[in-house]
């Protein structure tokens, strides 16, 4: 074999690896897909429900609450930014930074100091190789969080908004997460979370189902009822956005390596030309040869015989 | 037919159950309260501790509730919970287990939760 020829072969041999090896991802994330989308399907009840109960005391008592209040003048913000822990997942987590960073540069813009907050480890990595502050920073749950973790998470960001701006609270929090539109479309969205305004999830509520909310009787008192009512609701809301992202992230992952196996493929097929090509150039470089020197024989032959 | 209510306990990441009801034992925070049919709209703050349902084939569902929110309205019961286990879901064993350490490491809060799901099992 010729040396052009063994390294098309060798070439072929590693790239059908890779082949197989994305092509094992690709199904991979497709199961996992399902099974997030299932998960965010399975927490809908339950953020339908604390919508509707929040909207109920939005909407039955003129309660004021410090999640709910919005300050006179801003002056600080929370960004809580989700990404994954793992790449190979296209633009996904780029996607999610710069709606982080046009996020920030607006609010920058606005007056506000920016304290951010990471999930996933490729957020982390681009904010520490580009030395940028961090507040607080998860990882190692984003493929698939549980509620546990969005509790653990919204713990400290609802710690800093209900403590004094003077005293490194927070006046906003908003949250910056890659929408699952479909299979195909993930959008990175941001989002204001807190303060609420209860005006807005009863208009969203109603604009949904045409109902009038009953006058509820509250226990122990309204006040009480918003109280835990309120860390609850950004807790799920979190959750959610923790849920949607992980099922783009994979949808992502899925499509990167679908592209991949189809790269492989197509490298496949043209080095297999090559190779052929190759081959047959050699064979044809051999017969040469070989006429030539049948000829040359020949030519002595007949030169000897005279 | 009886009057019932239809009844929603779901957890953070699952609907636990739901179907028809004519009465559902909950605590809140100022003490136990019982639904039945045509209760007047209430939103009340949960305390950890054993709902009871009773079903209008005459059965009873116990579940473990750990902190969360109950609301009714239209004759529709909903329980939200972070966490919520049925009595059948739990593992008795486990749950004694984690009651003993917690008691033993002066963990006040993992001892309540282990306490509630026993109290749950023993009201089934």
């Amino acid at each position: 074999m010729g040396a052009q020829l063994r390294v098309y072969k060798r070439r072929i041999k590693s790239v059908t690896a890779t082949k197989k090896i994305t092509k094992a991802m690709e199904m991979i994330a497709a199961s996992r897909v399902v099974k997030a989308q299932r998960k965010v399907a399975a927490s809908t009840p339950y953020a339908t429900e604390l919508t509707r109960a929040v909207t109920a005391v939005g909407t039955g008592s003129n309660t004021q609450h410090p999640l709910t209040t919005e300050a006179e003048s801003a002056t600080r913000a929370a960004v809580l930014l989700l990404t994954s822990d793992r790449g190979l997942a296209g633009a996904f987590n780029s996607n999610a930074i710069k709606a982080a960073e046009q996020l920030t540069a607006r609010l920058v813009a606005e007056g506000k100091e920016v304290d951010t907050y990471i999930v996933g480890r490729r957020g982390v990595a681009h904010y520490n190789f580009r030395e940028r502050k961090i507040a607080e920073q998860w990882s190692g749950f984003t493929d698939q969080p549980e509620y546990a973790d969005a509790k653990a998470v919204a713990g400290p960001l609802i710690e800093a908004i209900e403590k004094d701006t003077a005293e490194g609270g927070v006046d906003e929090l908003h949250i910056v997460y890659t929408e699952f539109v479909s299979m195909m479309t993930q959008t990175a969205v941001d989002g204001r979370l807190l303060p609420l305004s209860l005006e807005e999830v009863a208009a969203e509520e109603s604009a949904k189902k045409d109902e009038i909310l009953p006058l509820y009787d509250f226990e122990p008192s309204a006040e009480d009822v918003l109280d835990a009512l309120l860390p609850r609701y950004v807790e799920s809301r979190i959750y959610n956005a923790m849920l949607q992202s992980a099922a783009s992230k994979h949808a992502a992952t899925r499509r990167a390596m679908k592209s991949a196996t189809d790269n492989a493929g197509d490298l496949i097929n043209a080095l297999t030309r090559s190779a052929n090509a190759a081959r047959q150039a050699e064979i044809t470089q051999e017969i040469s040869e070989i006429v030539g020197g049948a000829s040359a024989l020949a030519d002595a032959t007949a030169g000897s015989d005279k | 037919m009886a009057a019932e209510l239809h009844v929603e306990l779901v957890a953070a990441d699952r609907s636990v159950w739901s179907g028809e009801a004519t009465l559902v034992v909950a605590r809140t925070t100022s003490g136990d309260i019982g639904v039945m049919p045509g209760h007047q709209p209430l939103l009340g703050v949960l305390e950890s501790g054993p709902v009871t349902i009773r079903t209008t084939d005459g059965g009873t569902v116990v579940a473990a509730v750990h902190g969360g929110f109950i609301s009714f309205a239209d004759n529709k019961l909903s329980l939200l919970a972070e966490i919520a286990e049925l009595s059948d879901e739990i593992d008795v064993q486990r749950a004694e287990r984690a009651f003993e350490r917690a008691k033993s490491e002066a963990d006040a809060s993992a001892e309540r939760r282990a306490d509630v799901r026993l109290r749950a099992v023993a009201a089934r």
